[in-house]
């Protein structure tokens, strides 16, 4: 139970009159790597949304580090430990980059080093280069990176991060590849949702598949590889 | 000699200018972060003043220096602040999701109410407000004597503008109000509390307005009339540079404080219509202002805020429509009070019918319908006064009038979208309104005109109800048949998606402009009918409480619905001309009510008889 | 004939060169996918073939007629078609009366006063949904349906007006991987079957060496490669600044699923 960063059970949520998520449950662990995967349309990214606040859950549960999460505001959430890299990159253009980085500051929990943007350089050195660059002046893949760095700076225990690879070159897939990674080597538990397989395996520990807006499947990427009748149930044909 | 005096006439533009930046920049501050066009910032420019008069005197009774004056000043911005901050928390949070159309209405009703409180606290009489100590003097500039007010207010714009960049540089606060201004959604997944953001940006705007305002009383007495008359300048401020800029701002500031200074020189009467003429031609060349930009399209398309799906009438709809006919045409068997009323209500019906063909079916929400009908009602008005033509002719001009300035003003509006489209209608509509009200040779002005009567043979209020019922019913049959049509479907479709309608040829533009223009002439035909019915015109038949008046029949009556719109102008005058002579204190029922309307039940009538027959038997 | 020729086309923002020097030629009935990094140039040609953006030099020519420069409208009664990034449909429309409007558009009658919109065009408008197997789901409003069948309703609209060229801008962008080889059989067979030539960006390396005819790399604003799938997957220098190793495996697996 404990090493559970993340809890969600029973979680129902939609837009308006449709309803997309049917009683997800899931979980996370702390510092693992999860890909959320599923055909588009299942509610990766509604469930990431609602887990993080920003759709309010119709019903269900959501712990997070034991507390309660569900209904309460985004920026609690967020204040709590939970990070957030929405699909759409969402970076502030007009904001340089050092200030993008700013507004995503809070400070670490005790005994853990902060994140700073030269610590963050390291391992995004493209954007050391472009400190007082306006976002909006940055490549798409530049931009992923910022908006990578910026949920970073708010030193989370735990991040939802929603298609990172979509509409991305596969040159630069590979080095949002290699950030997840690296943010798993810092211990920060990642639950992502991919559609892409091969990214999913590079990254993750566990796959869970959602479909119609329920989690049909887990297990790890392994079997997921291996099991073509799943493949081919929930996420090709 | 005309040089020093070109000089003095720049200077005391640029004194303007200065003055309407600081209440602009607040406009456009709160706009930015909570994409809500507030009304009301005219009203905390009028309460800042109003607080002045109050508190300067006061402190100025215990020492006569400059410095109690603008501690009073600034005391006075704070307390707006403050106000600022109550509005957000009571008004503003409840509404950040809601539709454009339905925040700007909620925001007037904070007008219409303020507008009640300022005359019972503060009454009907305007209150001069004291003179700057060490101030009052001129200051002699190549020969020509100017006042040290106003070349300290001169200095005051800039100053203005070099603080709020320093905060909005310089502070965490003002990186998160950036930050927010673009996407506040996601600010909050950053985990920054949005409402303390808001809040504190309101109270930022807010204190600006109400600072603009207390920095008057030495130039004006504090009246009732402050808050609209520098609400439209401020809109027109911020739309020419670009909403949500505070730099845009200052420079439309300049722009306008410059071209109105000069503008008397060359044209007296018409420097209102030189300012219109500057922010048409910013918005042709860059439609989102001078250093605004483009709204950021949303990624996941969102159903469109109006009609659906016209629909047929079903069965109870037949029975309803018929009932309400069979009532109209059986009004005159009641007294004449209620054949008035009636005639009262098919008229306004057509109004707000028209704007809910651009509102509901295209998605143009206009600001400023009551200019087409009040110019309409002038159209066939002025005729009949000035010019001894019969109704029959004259009634025939007032669609034409209705049309045509409807076909000149959406020239340019139609070039805009959402709210820059909004600001841009009611600024057409108070520049017709200033027309009208200055140019008294013609209009008569304030008064209006009387004698506006029908012909002898339609001179009975039974005869001319039926006329009105006649004319409106047809009239609204058309519309609603064209709502139906390749036309109304077109507008339909380009208010979905103008892009797509564009990629399978469609002039987007070319359409919205017949709709505009349609709509226009029909509102023009309300107009004559209603001057008719009156026997008179006056200058409140363009005013912006009209447009509002005719917004909350469709907020009333639904304007995802095609006919809701009626039931609403029936329901909205039924009510007014029942209550408006029982209160003293009409503004502020009508103001709590748009609020009331807008938070609980912004479906309105159609909505709720829709939902009635929904609910299983 | 030749049906689309693109001259020299060059554009800038601001200082930044978004596009320079691209030229290409598209035959009737063949399939040209535009592939390349973010910010490469691809939406920017795209969007001068298609009229949203005036070239700062260059021309654009369509079956021999000069297109530079006029607007989508325009383009789009010249007989081309176009569908979008994210799908853009009447959302308030049924799926039916997405293609109806299409239809009334495509034959002038917008401006009709009198006229019943639900009544018009009602067969073809039936006809065209039945070649992108959307007939059954006609009645149901667009807003209903899944993004894969909102996509293939868009394809409708853009064959309603009888184009000779299709401009597709990521067209299985947001789409399931299955719906993805979907749309494009479906597109292909459209396009091989009635002679149209299509033009498509697309970051889905499945979809683009699965369906193109041929293949042009943008990189900077500038081709610096072009040719066949086999050509491209195999160029050092497409495999270095864009396919990387992940891309290049995709480019193999597609091309020998599809022989």
């Amino acid at each position: 139970m404990a090493e559970h960063v993340l809890e969600v059970t029973g979680l129902r949520a939609g837009y308006g009159p449709a309803e997309v998520l049917f009683g997800v449950e899931l979980h996370l662990a702390r510092g693992e790597v999860a890909a959320l995967m599923g055909r588009n349309g299942a509610g990766k990214s509604t469930t990431l949304k609602a887990i993080m606040g920003l759709l309010p859950p119709r019903a269900g549960s959501i712990r997070f580090a034991g507390q309660e999460i569900a209904g309460a505001a985004a920026y609690r959430i967020a204040r709590m430990g939970l990070g957030y890299v929405p699909e759409e990159r969402r970076i502030f253009t007009d904001l340089t980059v050092a200030e993008n980085l700013d507004v995503g500051r809070r400070a670490a929990p005790a005994g853990r080093a902060p994140w700073t943007p030269e610590r963050l350089f390291q391992i995004f050195p493209n954007l050391a280069e472009m400190r007082h660059r306006r976002g909006g002046a940055m490549s798409g893949g530049e931009q992923q990176m910022l908006t990578i760095a910026r949920t970073l700076m708010g030193n989370p225990e735990a991040v939802l991060l929603d298609e990172p690879s979509e509409g991305l070159a596969p040159v630069i897939v590979e080095q949002m590849a290699e950030a997840v990674l690296r943010m798993k080597a810092e211990g920060i538990a990642v639950l992502v949702s991919e559609q892409n397989l091969d990214f999913a395996a590079a990254v993750a520990d566990r796959a869970l598949i959602l479909e119609k807006g329920s989690v049909r499947w887990q297990g790890s990427i392994a079997t997921l590889e291996a099991d073509e009748d799943v493949r081919r149930a929930y996420l090709t044909v | 000699m005309e040089w020093e005096f070109l000089l003095v006439q720049a200077l005391s533009g640029l004194a303007s200018a200065s003055s309407l930046f600081v209440i602009a920049s607040g406009l456009t501050i709160v706009f930015g972060v909570t994409r809500i066009v507030n009304f009301a910032h005219g009203s905390f420019y009028m309460l800042g003043a109003y607080v002045a008069v109050t508190v300067v005197p006061w402190l100025l009774e215990i020492e006569r220096s400059p410095w109690l004056f603008f501690a009073g000043v600034l005391v006075s911005a704070l307390v707006v602040g403050a106000l600022g901050v109550v509005m957000e928390v009571l008004l503003l949070r409840r509404i950040y999701r809601v539709p454009e159309l339905f925040q700007l209405l909620a925001t007037f009703g904070v007008v219409l109410i303020v507008q009640d409180v300022v005359l019972l606290v503060w009454g009907p009489v305007d209150i001069p407000g004291p003179r700057a100590p060490g101030l009052r003097h001129g200051v002699e500039i190549l020969g020509q004597r100017f006042p040290a007010y106003e070349l300290f207010l001169i200095f005051v714009g800039p100053a203005v503008l070099g603080l709020l960049w320093l905060l909005m540089h310089r502070t965490r606060f003002g990186v998160l109000i950036r930050a927010a201004t673009q996407d506040r959604e996601m600010v909050g997944a950053l985990g920054v509390n949005q409402a303390m953001l808001f809040t504190g940006t309101l109270f930022l705007g807010a204190a600006l307005a109400g600072l603009g305002g207390a920095l008057q009383i030495p130039r004006a007495s504090a009246n009732g009339q402050m808050d609209l008359s520098i609400i439209t300048e401020a809109f027109v401020v911020t739309v020419i540079g670009g909403m949500g800029s505070v730099p845009g701002a200052f420079i439309a500031a300049v722009l306008i404080g410059l071209l109105q200074a000069f503008g008397v020189l060359v044209f007296p009467k018409i420097t209102l219509v030189l300012v219109f003429l500057l922010m048409a031609a910013v918005l042709v060349v860059k439609p989102w202002g001078l250093l605004g930009r483009p709204e950021a399209v949303a990624g996941r398309a969102v159903l469109p805020e109006g009609i659906l799906d016209p629909g047929r009438l079903d069965g109870a709809g037949k029975a309803l429509a018929a009932l309400a006919l069979a009532g109209v045409l059986a009004l005159p068997l009641l007294d004449a009070y209620a054949v008035k009323v009636g005639t009262e209500v098919l008229i306004l019906a057509l109004a707000a019918f028209s704007l809910n063909f651009l509102v509901g079916n295209g998605g143009i929400v206009s600001f400023g319908h009551a200019a087409y009908f009040g110019l309409g009602a002038y159209g066939a008005g002025l005729l009949v006064v000035r010019g001894g033509v019969p109704m029959e002719a004259s009634l025939l001009a007032a669609p034409l009038a209705g049309g045509a300035f409807a076909a000149l003003f959406g020239f340019f509006v139609v070039r805009l979208s959402g709210i820059y489209l909004a600001m841009l209608t009611l600024a057409f509509a108070q520049i017709a309104y200033a027309v009208v009200f200055q140019w008294v040779e013609v209009t008569g002005g304030d008064n209006g005109l009387v004698g506006v009567w029908p012909s002898r043979w339609a001179a009975s209020r039974e005869v001319y109800h039926y006329i009105v019922a006649a004319v409106t019913i047809a009239a609204i049959i058309f519309l609603r048949r064209v709502i139906h049509a390749p036309f109304g479907a077109t507008l339909r479709a380009a208010r979905d998606s103008a892009q797509r309608a564009d990629a399978i040829g469609v002039d987007v533009r070319m359409h919205r402009w017949l709709g505009f223009t349609l709509a226009g002439a029909a509102a023009g035909l309300a107009g004559g009918l209603y001057a008719f019915s009156k026997g008179s015109i006056d200058p409140t038949l363009l005013g912006i409480p009209m447009s509002v008046d005719f917004l909350a029949m469709l907020l009333l009556g639904g304007i995802q619905s095609v006919l809701g719109p009626i039931a609403g102008a029936a329901a909205f005058h039924a009510v007014k001309d029942f209550f408006m002579p029982l209160t003293d204190h009409w503004r502020l029922f009508l103001g709590l009510s748009i609020i009331a309307m807008v938070l609980v039940f912004p479906r309105g009538l159609a909505g709720a008889w829709a939902s009635l027959r929904r609910r299983p038997a | 004939m030749t049906l689309l020729a693109a001259e020299g086309l060059t554009k800038r923002f601001g200082g930044v060169l978004a596009a320079k020097d691209v030229t290409f030629a598209l035959e009737a009935g063949e399939m040209l996918a535009i592939i390349g990094p973010n910010g490469a140039g691809k939406s920017t040609t795209f969007n001068m073939v298609g009229g949203q953006l005036r070239p700062d030099a260059g021309r654009v020519t369509l079956a021999g007629q000069d297109i530079t420069g006029i607007a989508p409208r325009a383009v789009c009664r010249l007989g081309v078609g176009r569908t979008f990034q994210v799908a853009q449909t009447f959302l308030s429309f049924s799926v039916l009366g997405n293609v109806q409007m299409a239809l009334i558009a495509h034959h002038g009658q917008t401006r009709r006063l009198l006229a019943d919109a639900a009544a018009m065009h009602r067969d073809d408008a039936l006809a065209l949904l039945d070649r992108v197997g959307m007939a059954a789901q006609a009645a149901r409003p667009i807003g209903e349906l899944a993004y894969g069948d909102v996509k293939r309703v868009e394809l409708a609209i853009a064959l309603a007006a009888a184009p000779r060229l299709l401009l597709m801008d990521e067209p299985t962008a947001g789409m399931a991987p299955a719906e993805r080889t979907a749309l494009m059989a479906l597109v292909a067979g459209i396009a091989r079957g009635q002679g149209i030539g299509v033009l498509f960006t697309e970051h889905d390396m499945d979809a683009v060496f699965a369906h193109a005819d041929r293949i042009l790399v943008l990189v900077r604003g500038e081709i610096i490669a072009r040719g066949t799938p086999d050509q491209v997957r195999a160029d050092p220098e497409v495999q270095r600044v864009y396919l990387g190793h992940s891309g290049t495996r995709a480019a193999a697996r597609a091309q020998r699923a599809h022989g």
